[in-house]
């Protein structure tokens, strides 16, 4: 098939279409901006609706509504934006509307920079909004990904009525690589929960309040349900030279692409050196990560951020105490170069 | 006889027979307090809905206040909204929908607080919905706080000494405010006192709904409301208080109707089939036969280029093409632009790099060719070149060359040629021209030629870019 | 016994005594009952006689189906036997139900 070289923004838009997305509701912000360009021009083109909304908020509310008429529909921000979107998203997942919020994420905290960083994780994976939710968080490292992860996005959206966020930094969103564009999806499911202005559908109800402390917490059980079975079969991580790996880093995201760099460097010196790229944030590849934590031969890990240390809590949790977990961040939209990356690495080596 | 139902005034259709997701056993009161305007409301919106025959294509929003359970009552397509989101979520809604009736009802609190900006822009946008403002002047839910439309003077949790306009300002009134914009067809406000301002209210709710029907737009109605419970008021005297205060200071009345002018706007959208999207979206203009170089990967390969110069010299389009063309030959590519303000004025980089393996880290750090096209980028990135690699320079704008002598250095006036060609734009397509004929033996230049015009669009200057890659190869096979 | 235009039923159990209605009664025929209802309300009842069939307490009535107004009572001819009630009274068709009949006076269905 062919390929196009494209902006990794550009192929979440057309991934998006590609899925049966037919309603984009967004707001300008770099390094996000490219995708509410080309979901301007490119869904009219299918019978769809693009619309630049007075706000985040107005934004991600306007989600909230076309996901609760049943269709495919998406909004795209960067960092400030998403935190100003944190109240509908756990509106969205309190009454379990499937969406899809793109975050291409930049240098905090307020204003911050656009520059690459990677401090949303916590405020995506761990919650941000109020409550007991989760949402599905994909985070792609090339513009292949960031178009398949999209479609993919909308899938398990439908499949598990959740919002799903496709995570990731300015570089990803800004790279060109080449991109091939499957075929569209022609079969979507069914979804009878929807509020359809019809007659079958009168009945339905989108909501997330319930008063009665013993109702909602039956309903909050039943979310927990629902996170269990996402954690138990829509684990996606990328495990990279890794099998005899005595140290194994862990990144995702562009930090997964320069680690891989890494790797590769490191073992043409004949240091045993492997990578874990979590693809899915939540649900977090803890089984994976507890398989090598227990082998004996993995000396230890190592996990570099484009933040203050958010996705290395995970990691510790997963490992418990049996193996050294090292960290190693950068902040403000600085992208640690091979080098420091591999020197971090050997000091460690030194030390454990 | 066969007995006339419009002779019988009761429950509209459009009220559940019993209310069941109350949870309680008390299934056919609501929850309202004893003569709340809301209920008064909610009875006039469904026999409106009822009579016009809509109730299975009507969606009500429902808000954060009193009637954050208005989904309690109406047997439509409910939708729960966060506070003062009702018109974002509507909009959103309708627009996925447009055959549906949209509502959103909201109170004060709701919509002139913390909602302000969502109802004032989906107004402005005329947004085909109808919106019922309950305006009683205090926030009922959360047990008689202040709100936006609180009189001067008037007493709350929030106000204990009365709400004081140096502190707290005035009152707003919603309805004056929307009737200044333009899109909205209808907007008027009314009051639920006695049997002729409440007939007002029934004609207002039927009106604005009707525009809704006949695809007119935004129809806005607010309605003036008791609220006994938290004005501390019997409901006799809360109508009373209507009458003598709240209806002085937000006058009845009908700030605009234009539904008779407006033409309806009818939203049919065609929906192309999936099958049709590639080619919708460009991705198959091009046969996969004329776009690539049928016998690629047979050279290992490795390129990092860093590209940089001034804004608007046609650097990340230089950087595009080269990644283009690789990609073309089926090697690995990625493309990474300096990003953000910079690109608006200011300098320009962008990173590239080719390989026959997978890509990596797609910032080039220490650059195999650097192409630089000033001085402050020709400063910055020299020493970063690797050893043995190349650097290209516009020896007309730059006026030291660089000082390295383990690299290949080339430098060429490339701005001054293009302005000789007819345009300094080309001058990234002369740079191109030394860079193919430095990598001729991997990449074909007659590819090249050939893929120009499809990679840069703009047919204004497929001809001189054509020429000026040709002059920029000529050169580098004189020179280089 | 009624010389009325129309008539008026107020269901004790749905009504929550705001009197709204008896105060817009426009011939005053609302008054408000004196025992309480199962909420604690005292609500609002029919004098029995007057009603006028205008509709003005049901539209200021906030409860959804607390009151009911028949109009053009006095030309109302259908009529039935109702169990509950155990005598003949008017009936009327039941908005819901098409073959529903319900007695005006107990608001039953009548088989």
């Amino acid at each position: 098939m062919k390929k196009v070289l494209m902006k990794g923004n550009d192929a979440v838009v057309r991934g998006a279409l590609l899925a049966g997305c037919q309603n984009y509701f967004g707001y300008p912000i770099t390094p996000a901006s490219e995708i509410a360009e080309g979901s301007a021009l490119l869904f009219p083109k299918v019978g769809g609706t693009f619309l630049q909304a007075e706000s985040e908020i107005g934004a991600i509310n306007m989600l909230y509504g076309a996901a609760s008429s049943g269709v495919r529909c998406m909004t795209a921000s960067s960092s400030p934006g998403i935190s100003l979107k944190m109240e509908g998203i756990s509106y969205l997942a309190g009454s379990e509307l499937p969406c899809v919020i793109v975050d291409i994420t930049r240098g905090g905290p307020g204003l911050g920079n656009i520059a690459p960083e990677q401090g949303d994780y916590n405020q995506i994976v761990k919650g941000g909004g109020h409550g007991n939710y989760k949402l599905i968080v994909l985070a792609p490292n090339s513009a292949q990904e960031m178009c398949d992860l999209t479609m993919l996005a909308f899938e398990l959206a439908d499949k598990y009525r959740n919002p799903t966020v496709i995570m990731a930094d300015g570089t990803i969103g800004q790279m060109m690589e080449p991109v091939e564009f499957p075929q569209p999806v022609t079969s979507f499911p069914k979804k009878d929960w929807a509020v359809k202005a019809t007659a079958e559908t009168r009945e339905n109800l989108i909501s997330s309040i319930e008063l009665d402390p013993d109702r909602l917490e039956v309903h909050n059980q039943k979310l927990q349900k629902k996170y269990a079975i996402i954690e138990e079969k829509e684990v996606r991580c990328e495990e990279y030279r890794s099998e005899d790996a005595e140290i194994l880093l862990c990144g995702f995201g562009i930090v997964s692409r320069l680690l891989q760099s890494v790797v590769d460097e490191m073992r043409a010196e004949g240091i045993p050196v492997g990578m874990i790229r979590p693809i899915t944030l939540f649900p977090f590849p803890k089984k994976i990560i507890d398989v090598y934590a227990s082998k004996k031969n993995v000396r230890f890990f190592n996990v570099f951020e484009l933040n203050n240390g958010q996705m290395v809590d995970d990691v510790r949790l997963a490992v418990n105490g049996r193996k050294p977990v090292f960290y190693y961040g950068r902040m403000g939209g600085n992208l640690p170069t091979i080098k420091e990356i591999s020197g971090e690495i050997m000091k460690n080596m030194r030390q454990s | 006889m066969t007995i006339q139902h419009n002779k019988v005034l009761q429950k509209p259709e459009t009220f559940y027979d019993t209310f069941v997701r109350k949870g309680d056993s008390e299934l056919k009161a609501t929850h309202y307090c004893p003569g709340c305007g809301h209920g008064i409301l909610h009875k006039l919106i469904a026999e409106a809905v009822s009579d016009f025959g809509i109730q299975d294509k009507t969606v009500v929003v429902s808000p954060v206040g009193c009637s954050v359970f208005a989904y309690y009552y109406f047997d439509t397509g409910n939708i729960q909204s966060a506070h003062g989101r009702g018109p974002a979520v509507g909009t959103g809604y309708k627009r996925a929908n447009p055959d549906s009736i949209l509502i959103s009802y909201q109170g004060d609190g709701d919509l002139a607080a913390i909602g302000a900006n969502e109802i004032i822009q989906a107004a402005n946008r005329g947004e085909a919905i109808t919106v019922f403002f309950v305006n009683n002047a205090i926030y009922g839910m959360t047990g008689g706080q202040m709100a936006p439309t609180t009189l001067i003077g008037q007493k709350t949790t929030t106000t204990p000494y009365g709400r004081n306009s140096h502190s707290e300002g005035f009152p707003i009134r919603m309805s004056e405010i929307i009737a200044t914009l333009e899109a909205p067809v209808y907007v008027e406000r009314c009051m639920l006192t006695d049997a002729k301002n409440i007939t007002k209210t029934r004609k207002a709710v039927r009106k604005a709904l009707k525009a809704q029907i006949d695809h007119k737009g935004f129809s806005f109605v607010e309605v003036l409301s008791g609220c006994p419970t938290g004005w501390k008021m019997t409901p006799q005297e809360a109508k009373n208080w209507i009458d003598s205060a709240l209806s002085k200071y937000f006058v009845p009345g009908v700030f605009k109707d234009v539904i008779e002018e407006r033409e309806p706007i009818i939203i049919k959208s065609e929906k192309p089939s999936p099958e049709d999207y590639h080619k919708l979206m460009g991705l198959s203009h091009l046969s996969e036969k004329e776009d690539i170089v049928p016998t690629p990967k047979k050279n290992s390969f490795h390129e990092e280029l860093k590209i940089a110069g001034f804004g608007g010299q046609g650097l990340l389009s230089l950087g595009y093409v080269i990644a283009n063309v690789a990609m073309g030959h089926q090697y690995e590519v990625s493309w990474l632009p300096s990003y953000g303000p910079e690109m608006r004025g200011g300098t320009a980089n962008c990173s590239v790099k080719i390989s026959d393996k997978r890509i990596g880290a797609p910032l080039v750090a220490n650059p195999t060719t650097l192409i630089a096209m000033n001085k402050p980028s020709l400063e910055k990135f020299v020493n970063d070149v690797v050893s043995g690699g190349t650097i290209i320079y516009d020896s007309g704008l730059i006026d030291t060359p660089p000082s390295r002598n383990d690299v290949t250095v080339i430098g060429l006036p490339a701005t001054e040629m293009a302005d000789k060609l007819g345009s300094t734009k080309a001058a990234n397509m002369i740079i191109l021209g030394i860079f193919a004929y430095l990598k001729k033996q991997i990449l074909s230049d007659q590819y090249i030629r050939r893929a120009l015009p499809r990679i840069l669009k703009n047919k204004a200057f497929h001809d001189i870019n054509q020429k000026a890659f040709q002059t920029g190869f000529d050169y580098a096979d004189k020179h280089v | 016994m009624s010389a009325s235009k129309g008539h008026v039923i107020i269901k004790a159990s749905e009504c929550k005594g705001c009197q709204l209605c008896i105060e817009a009664c426009p011939v005053h025929v609302l008054k408000l009952a004196e025992k309480l209802n199962h909420m604690g309300y005292k609500p609002a009842t029919y004098t029995g006689e007057g009603c006028t069939g205008c509709g003005i307490c049901y539209y200021t009535c906030p409860e959804p189906g607390a009151i009911i107004v028949f109009k053009g009572w006095d030309t109302w001819s259908e009529k039935a036997m109702c169990p509950v009630c155990q005598k003949e009274t008017k009936v009327y068709h039941a908005k819901n139900g098409k073959d529903v009949v319900l007695c005006t006076e107990c608001l039953n269905p009548i088989p």
